[in-house]
């Protein structure tokens, strides 16, 4: 009989989903039955824990024990040994890459240790799709504060004096945001969540709601009583099936429970949240793109001011925040603006979520304190570069920011911080690139992005940035000349200063810092028709060394186009013509023989 | 106004998502998503159905369907193929694995196989980045797809397609 209740959390995120973890809560079940725990152990279905790398992961309370690459085969062998004999599965503990040694305990693992989790709080802690976990957690209970205790203005001031800043990438003070809205005029208000994540590669708002949506309830809730609102709305992707079925689940629950609905805790207040679905346009994510889209038309973003907080939905005014920002309203009313302000540097207080991505070893979500630095992150946090490589650059920031480099490695980051180097906090993607990686080609990446996700409606952005790309895309073909470069500097120039919205002045971002730190690299691409990285297809060429070459025929069978040639243990040719630099002969070959030049 | 594609029974169906509604213009976007999911894409003729019901220009309906990318006037293959462009991704090879899916299959990005089985696109990020780089068929993802591991995936689909 085991000594404790024991709780098996096992990580039903969408990553995490897509490698089998529902397969390994019915295996986990089915091992349980076999060994007649069933009633003695719990088996909950929870958020991100973040590390989503060496995913699926099932941690076992209360021991914190962190089992990684857990799959269903591995669940009647992890029964036996940790519930039934109480010991820890080596096997599938995380090894720590430097030293090998199997960590056991979840709070020694590198990844976790530099990490503070304050909107991230219960993700991975909680089953999100049940209430009574997140009121065991505090949950509500800075509702029930508010309403109880505090006016609307006492609230207000908390979130202006604890310094909290828009987490969905402008790092507007959220309470100063508040207090606009309180003050404007109007017979009804409007709540709004942010929740169309469209930097590609950021997914904290996604795993928050996926893993802890009673928190945005709670603080949007928390909003409409400050600011005299009677009407929240969530616009999310409808990209994010799972988010949508928690958070609707989430949204009954709190109606039965009386935190949503009529004369909510018996206060007299009255608030209800509905969902508008997004449909794939990065724009909405601009304020008044995203209120033009939930009145179902066209996400055009239009002139501010007017500001949301003036004439927002239906002309009313409005408060738009994002997921990360409201997840830490809830604990800023608990625990004190003071407290808040003990983490993170003065000027941006508190925590920032991170999506590690990119060519590192540890990908995953990371809440990090304001004014770490990105070594640290990069380094300690995610493990260093995969496969021993060498780093290049970060993108911070997404499509609107840009990278950075070596010598920033040292750098805290904050927003300030961040503007100052050249890029930008935005929503919290952070790509890792690595010596493979070509800049130019990154640049003309997040142009295709621009250009695509352009709404059309002001000219710089529409034209300059198809110009834009037009340009990379012929430095990258081989076809530039060196007065591109300074096109390409005074053209995005022109867009940033005279497009509408952010999109459009943040959009050469990509361009300009690559510009700014690897002219190099384009210096090389135009002057000498080379690509330092090899990634640009068109000035990479493929060649093999005959004296590495022990004529396998490994290369020539794995050509898609029969170009290379030559007869068994006898060097291969690869004739330049018919080759399509697929690269195929360079993964196979074991012998290091094919070059790229 | 001639409809003369749609089933009767399917006409219904439209109508009543629009009334369930309200008719409302302001709810067109979730109007768009309900009769994507009813039709699989949103012909011409369902688009003047909708801009009837809820009493705006065709003109405007369709704006708001060009303008985001979820929603579709051609009707997508048997197994839709997204593959994942998002950073991360892109980062770890996506291309090289879109690349091999044109090859294969012999269509590009937006187009369907002229047997209705497949169609190929690109997506924005799904939020499984660990996992990079991402294909999804259908509701399926695949994780950590490289281009030697495409002809598995289009064989587990259609077993019969020779690549």
């Amino acid at each position: 009989m085991p000594p404790t209740n024991y709780h098996l959390l096992v990580c039903a995120g969408t990553g995490c989903r897509a490698s089998q973890s529902e397969a390994i809560v019915q295996a986990l079940h089915e091992a349980l039955e076999h060994h007649g725990l069933l009633s003695h152990v719990q088996v909950v279905r929870t958020g991100c824990f973040g590390f989503c790398e060496q995913g699926p992961v099932v941690k076992v309370m209360p021991d914190n024990t962190f089992y990684v690459q857990v799959s269903p085969l591995d669940a009647e062998e992890l029964v036996a040994e940790h519930l039934v004999k109480g010991r820890r599965l080596r096997r599938l503990l995380y090894a720590d890459p430097l030293t090998g040694h199997a960590i056991g305990d979840a709070s020694d693992m590198a990844f976790y240790k530099k990490q503070i989790r304050v909107a991230l709080r219960n993700c991975g802690f909680i089953n999100p799709e049940n209430i009574n976990e997140y009121i065991a957690r505090d949950g509500y209970a800075a509702l029930a504060r508010v309403l109880g205790e505090l006016t609307p203005e006492d609230t207000i001031a908390i979130i202006k004096e604890s310094g909290l800043r828009g987490r969905g990438g402008g790092g507007f003070p959220t309470g100063l945001k508040w207090e606009l809205t309180r003050k404007a005029a109007g017979t009804q208000k409007f709540v709004v969540c942010n929740a169309d994540e469209g930097d590609p590669g950021a997914f904290m708002d996604r795993s928050i709601l996926e893993g802890d949506p009673h928190s945005v309830i709670e603080a949007m809730a928390i909003n409409a009583y400050c600011t005299g609102a009677s009407a929240g709305l969530v616009y999310i992707r409808a990209e994010y099936p799972l988010a949508i079925k928690r958070l609707r689940h989430a949204l009954e629950q709190a109606r039965e429970y009386g935190l949503l609905g009529e004369n909510i805790l018996n206060a007299g207040f009255n608030f209800d949240i509905s969902i508008r679905y997004g449909a794939g346009a990065f724009v909405c994510g601009e304020e008044t793109a995203l209120i033009h889209s939930m009145e179902g038309g066209r996400g055009e973003p239009t002139v501010k001011p007017p500001f949301p907080s003036e004439s927002g939905y239906q002309g009313m005014p409005t408060n738009v925040n994002n997921v990360e920002t409201y997840a830490n309203i809830p604990i800023i009313v608990l625990k004190g603006a003071q407290w808040f302000r003990g983490i993170g540097t003065p000027s941006s207080p508190g925590t920032k979520v991170f999506a590690l991505a990119g060519k590192v070893n540890n990908v995953g979500l990371i809440e990090v304190p304001m004014g770490i630095t990105l070594r640290e992150v990069i380094f300690d946090i995610g493990g260093g570069i995969k496969d021993g490589k060498k780093f290049k650059a970060v993108q911070t920031g997404g499509p609107s920011g840009g990278c950075l480099t070596e010598k920033h490695l040292d750098v805290p980051i904050d927003y300030d911080n961040l503007l100052a180097a050249g890029s930008m906090m935005g929503s919290g993607g952070m790509i890792v690139m690595d010596e493979d990686d070509c800049m130019v080609a990154v640049a003309k990446f997040y142009l295709e992005f621009t250009v695509e996700e352009s709404c059309g409606k002001c000219a710089p952005c529409r034209i300059g940035n198809k110009r834009l790309h037009e340009m990379l895309e012929k430095i990258t073909s081989g076809h530039g000349v060196p007065e591109d470069l300074n096109r390409l500097r005074s053209l995005a120039q022109v867009i940033k200063d005279t497009s509408l919205c952010g999109l459009g002045q943040t959009s050469p971002n990509p361009v300009l810092s690559t510009l700014a730190h690897f002219e190099h690299e384009y210096q090389a691409h135009v002057n000498e028709g080379r690509c330092p990285a090899h990634r640009c297809k068109d000035l990479v060429h493929y060649v093999i060394d005959a004296e590495s070459c022990i004529g396998c025929t490994l290369c020539a069978r794995a050509c898609p186009v029969d170009a290379i040639a030559g007869d068994k243990k006898q060097p291969h040719v690869i004739d330049a013509e018919k080759c399509i630099r697929c690269g195929a002969c360079l993964e196979k070959c074991k012998f290091g023989a094919v070059l790229l030049t | 106004m001639a409809i003369v594609k749609i089933p009767q029974q399917k006409l219904e169906a439209l109508t009543q998502i629009c009334r369930s509604h309200h008719n409302q213009a302001g709810e067109l976007i979730n109007v768009l998503h309900a009769a994507q999911q009813l039709f699989g894409y949103l012909p011409a003729e369902v688009q003047e159905v909708i801009a009837n019901e809820l009493n705006i220009s065709l003109a405007k309906v369709y704006g708001v369907v060009t303008f985001y990318s979820f929603f579709t006037m051609l009707p997508k293959g048997e197994h839709p193929i997204s593959v994942c462009m998002g950073t991360a991704c892109y980062v770890r090879g996506a291309e090289k694995v879109l690349d091999e899916f044109r090859r294969l299959l012999k269509i590009n990005i937006g187009e369907t196989t002229p047997d209705g089985r497949f169609s190929l696109s690109c997506l924005r990020c799904v939020g499984a980045c660990g996992l990079a780089p991402v294909v999804m068929v259908g509701d399926r993802v695949f994780g950590r797809v490289s281009p030697d591991k495409v002809p598995d995936i289009i064989h587990e689909f259609a077993p019969e397609y020779t690549v």
